[in-house]
């Protein structure tokens, strides 16, 4: 693989996973979330295939495409099957307004490039300069779990955050050792699930999926 | 001796697929229970093993026992058998579900047993995280809004706080790469410490024990811990305030032991004694208005481990050491708490601290254990807790944390006033017994003789333990040795 088309390459992916994120951030309806993350499951896959080509790993296309029938694939579905069995299509608990919370996802994206900086340093691999973007994905992913109020929304926001922390392990080191990327992307997928469960019992309890109105415990 | 090191992590695995399988048979919850005692023996056994011949790999060095790995082994299966011997629901309790019920409580052996023999700390992630999905549905088992408030915020809550431990983690490999041979292993990422990246290394180990000590119950990310310890059965509360957080915390030991080596003592010790004290003033700030008595064990829980983080950030032999007693000492006298907490529960139908009165009169199988394990959750001696608190608090004391100290004394002070309060108020009662009639009838859960047997044996070993610690301080200053030695 030529430089540049490494770079180029580089350039597109993290791209659309920043695009992606900021643009989670601004709807509200929940199909559009669900596809913003199939996209951005994609985007991942291509960004693990290009790493891994580039640092000449035998196992890269075997991990991307484990990204991409995850990422993109399978978890988007299960979200989008315990959307439709709660019959939710919409996050009408937001806590902020959408103006609001696109200032705040600016603000995060300029933060996510201050902290990464002293991380990183003046690096002159171009995987390392885009790491401030797997930061901004997680701190997106925050900024979505803390102002959704709808569960499946707060799930999307879950999944961008590790969205995030796996674009910052490929970038940083070129991806963790096969057994525990396997064990991680596990882990993930059964908590989506358990989540996806615990939804559907939610809206058989209460008649919707609404995480403020959970108020039953405190002291 | 390799073959050792597997079956913690594999026999509860076949355990768990029989209950699967035999899904409406009563017996079945039995099979967590012994799959607990072969970790207890299996913990035991190995403490033995790697004290005459050192460390035990297996996997290609995936996973490692040493001595700290073998005595956290011993302590779950100790604290398991508790938990599960005395949470076993009589007979005309159990429901359909058992079998489910009994396997995802295998899998949950099988998760804390993988975590703390993996030597790759990114292993020890998976673990860890895998413990939180088999405890998921169990939190929520028992039905109805509050226990599904509690489950999710527990999966959101432990998935995201856990999920900012493998930041830390990517972080920490990241750091390794200029030592030539990239690596999650622990033992590579000590002994390689100085050559380690300090940016990187400062920002992985800061962001790994933030996410570890979440899932630990640590303040100010603790506010799970009493909605899903409150909410679960009581076999469940039990295992995870006994055991679980305990295991949370030997995760944090050992990425401490990772940052000191790298960084020197400064870092940890500040992250963990502001989360110390910030863990004691939540309790203590909380504890006195309590109302609900499984919640006021569960702050319990958080004020303890307060104090685990105040002894990791004391560090040294002697600090250490008694962190990790405390660790077998509370987990034996919380689970035993948390078993009584669920036979209170059903004998008066309530979760509340005001409906339970006069406990020693009307069912002394009941109130007398529960005041004497409450008086071993407050330090009273003969108990283990009062040795090993005062150690940590000494050792504070002497490696420059004084006014720390002095403030975790006040504020230890405050959550005793609270939790004597509490407890005497449900045990013991002056007024003439207004529910006479209701103790004359023998109720239908009045437990047989042997359901006693693991209360009282732990509480005895929780009382005789800090007198018998001297045969035990071979294998805790070797645990202690295993995390780096002194510091």
């Amino acid at each position: 693989m030529s430089t540049q088309l490494y770079q180029q390459l580089l350039a597109t992916t993290t791209g659309l996973l920043l695009l992606t994120a900021v643009l989670q951030v601004w709807g509200r309806t929940i199909i559009r979330a669900i596809g913003l993350l199939v996209v951005q499951g994609v985007a991942l896959a291509g960004l693990v295939l290009t790493v891994g080509v580039r640092a000449g790993e035998p196992t890269a296309p075997l991990v991307a495409a484990l990204v991409l029938v995850v990422k993109a694939g399978v978890l988007p579905w299960a979200m989008a099957r315990g959307a439709r069995r709660a019959g939710a299509t919409r996050d009408n608990a937001a806590l902020a307004k959408p103006a609001v919370e696109l200032i705040g996802a600016a603000g995060l994206t300029v933060l996510a490039y201050a902290v990464s900086g002293p991380l990183v340093g003046e690096a002159a691999d171009p995987a390392l300069r885009a790491v401030p973007v797997g930061f901004s994905l997680i701190l997106l992913g925050f900024w979505q779990l803390l102002i959704r109020g709808s569960a499946i929304t707060q799930l999307v926001g879950f999944l961008m955050l590790d969205n995030g922390i796996a674009t910052v392990s490929f970038l940083i080191s070129g991806g963790l050792p096969l057994v525990v990327e396997l064990g991680a992307t596990l882990d993930v997928l059964l908590v989506v699930l358990i989540l996806g469960a615990l939804l559907v019992r939610m809206q058989a309890e209460q008649g919707h999926i609404d995480v403020p109105e959970l108020r039953e415990l405190h002291d | 001796m390799a073959v050792l090191i597997w079956i913690p992590v594999v026999l509860p695995l076949l355990l768990g697929a029989a209950s699967a399988l035999r899904r409406r048979s009563g017996w079945t919850l039995w099979l967590p229970v012994s799959a607990a005692a072969v970790l207890l023996g299996v913990g035991v056994a190995l403490v033995a093993v790697v004290g005459s011949t050192g460390p035990l790999t297996a996997a290609d060095g995936l996973l490692r026992v040493d001595a700290l790995s073998a005595w956290m082994l011993a302590v779950v299966g100790a604290v398991a058998v508790v938990a599960l011997w005395g949470g076993i629901p009589h007979r005309t309790h159990q429901g359909r579900n058992i079998g489910a019920f009994a396997t995802l409580l295998c899998l949950f052996l099988s998760a804390m047993s993988l975590a703390v023999v993996a030597d790759n700390v990114g292993l020890m992630w998976v673990a860890i995280e895998l413990t939180t999905i088999t405890t998921a549905f169990l939190v929520g088992a028992r039905g109805g809004r509050g226990a599904l408030e509690a489950a999710w915020k527990y999966v959101v809550l432990g998935s995201v706080g856990v999920a900012i431990a493998f930041l830390g983690i990517v972080l920490l490999s990241a750091a390794s790469h200029g030592t030539g041979e990239p690596s999650l292993s622990w033992t590579v990422l000590v002994a390689h410490a100085a050559s380690l990246d300090p940016a990187l290394t400062r920002a992985g180990a800061a962001l790994a024990v933030l996410g570890f000590a979440t899932k630990a119950g640590l303040a100010p990310t603790h506010s799970w811990l009493p909605d899903a310890h409150s909410q679960a059965p009581s076999t469940v509360s039990g295992l995870m305030s006994g055991v679980l957080l305990s295991v949370a915390f030997y995760a944090v030991l050992r990425v401490q032991a990772i940052g000191d080596a790298a960084l020197g003592p400064e870092l940890m010790r500040g992250l963990l004694t502001a989360a110390g004290l910030l863990s004691l003033a939540v309790t203590a700030g909380l504890v006195i208005t309590q109302k609900d008595f499984k919640r006021l064990l569960a702050y319990s829980s958080i004020e303890h481990m307060g104090l685990l983080a105040l002894g990791a950030a004391a560090g040294g032999p002697f600090a250490i050491a008694a962190l990790l007693l405390h660790m077998l000492g509370h987990g034996l006298i919380k689970s035993s708490m948390f078993v009584l907490a669920g036979r209170i529960l059903g004998f008066a139908g309530s979760h509340h601290i005001a409906d339970v009165r006069n406990l020693l009169r009307r069912r002394p199988d009941l109130g007398g254990p529960f005041l004497l394990g409450a008086a071993g959750l407050l330090g009273f001696p003969p108990f283990v807790t009062f040795f090993t608190e005062v150690a940590i608090i000494i050792a504070g004391f002497q490696r420059g944390l004084g006014w720390q100290m002095l403030v975790a004394c006040a504020l230890l002070l405050v959550v005793f006033a609270g939790v004597v309060r509490h407890v005497l108020a449900m045990t013991v009662g002056a007024e003439a017994d207004r529910d006479a009639a209701r103790t004359s009838s023998a109720p239908p859960d009045r437990p047989a003789r042997f359901r006693q047997v693991p209360i009282g044996i732990a509480l005895a070993a929780a009382a005789v333990l800090g007198f018998a610690a001297w045969p035990l301080s071979g294998p805790l200053l070797a645990a202690v040795a295993a995390l780096g030695g002194v510091r």
